[in-house]
């Protein structure tokens, strides 16, 4: 680091840092936020593996075959996979700047987690109903450690999503809020990205077991 | 805003954010290559089409390693050159430690399994 030197009038030198240059606001905020999410994504593969290792013991209680129902899972997966195509929809109109469809496509978004997190809520109020609770086993213990992490994740990406909403009402498509749209489609398009994960190696694998 | 000044002002930012954009048609193509990712394997898996479940499972996992290169390329647009490689060095770093972890855990943790004693055989050597 270099330091530039400047003497006063009273003889006291000032020290400048010479080589710090101002960069505009938001510069590095799509790289941080990347490195957000790669340390998120060490979360969920500590959470796969937890679920590799114990998704076998089940403790005389019920396996994957008894509790899942893949039609649920695939319609619960293609919510998933509709919420990020229109998502994309909103960046693609956001880049037009037009502010109404791009409130009507992140609307429709949110619609799709919402109708995600339904399915999922009452896949796992169904589970519990049949005695299938974290504390049955191993098993599902890992299960609803991994899956509710996601759906966790999911219910903080609509609470973002609503935020943002009533941002762009408010301010318009500042640059700020197409910063913050661009990281909530890193964020969403992630998940997206870990739910592949869940469904093959927890549903399609469990049942394949 | 006209569109010519609206193209000049994203031709002005695309340099400075660093980061691509998606197209209508990438995005497209990048849902219709997903939802056949995601059909095939529900189709295998339900309707058990291949003889074994070893081929059966060893098949959706590469569907599943497909499906996420594709998702990364369209939906996250991960490229060599955005923010100047800084994401992909992020992304190739965490793929080692993903990598490290899965396997180092299932590999140690299966090893334990099979040659740990049974606990009642334990409890009747004392």
């Amino acid at each position: 680091m270099t330091v530039a030197v400047h003497p006063t009038q009273s003889g006291e030198p000032v020290f400048y840092v010479a080589d710090e240059h101002p960069h505009p606001e938001g510069y590095s905020t799509s790289l941080g936020f990347w490195i957000y999410l790669m340390s998120d994504c060490l979360i969920f593969a500590i959470l796969f593996a937890t679920f590799g290792v114990l998704g076998g013991n089940y403790a005389a209680g019920p396996a994957p075959k008894d509790l899942f129902e893949l039609p649920l899972v695939a319609v619960n997966t293609s919510m998933l996979l509709l919420s990020s195509i229109t998502y994309g929809f909103a960046m693609l109109t956001m880049q037009q700047n037009k502010v109404a469809q791009t409130q009507v496509w992140l609307a429709i978004t949110g619609l799709f987690g919402l109708a995600f997190i339904g399915i999922e809520l009452s896949e796992f109020a169904h589970m519990i109903h049949e005695g299938a609770t974290p504390q049955r086993s191993a098993f599902l213990s890992a299960f609803f450690t991994l899956v509710g992490t996601h759906g966790l994740h999911v219910s903080c990406g609509l609470i973002w999503l609503v935020t943002l909403m009533v941002q762009v009402q408010k301010f318009g498509l500042i640059e700020a809020n197409r910063r913050r749209l661009m990281c909530l489609s890193m964020f969403w398009h992630f998940l997206d990205v870990v739910w592949i994960g869940v469904f093959t190696f927890v549903y399609l694998l469990g049942v394949l077991r | 805003m006209s569109t010519d000044t609206h193209a000049a002002h994203a031709g002005d930012h695309h340099h400075e954010d660093g980061h691509a954009h998606g197209t209508f048609s990438t995005y497209m193509l990048g849902f219709v290559l997903s939802v056949v990712l995601t059909a095939i394997p529900f189709w295998l898996v339900m309707s058990g089409a291949l003889p074994s479940k070893q081929i059966t499972a060893l098949v959706i996992m590469a569907f599943a390693v497909v499906q996420i290169v594709v998702h990364m390329v369209y939906f996250l647009h991960m490229n060599t050159t955005s923010e100047n490689g800084w994401t992909m060095m992020a992304l190739i770093f965490t793929i080692v430690m993903v990598v490290i972890a899965l396997s180092g855990s299932l590999w140690v943790m299966s090893h334990l399994n099979s040659n740990m004693m049974p606990m009642h055989e334990m409890t009747g050597m004392k």
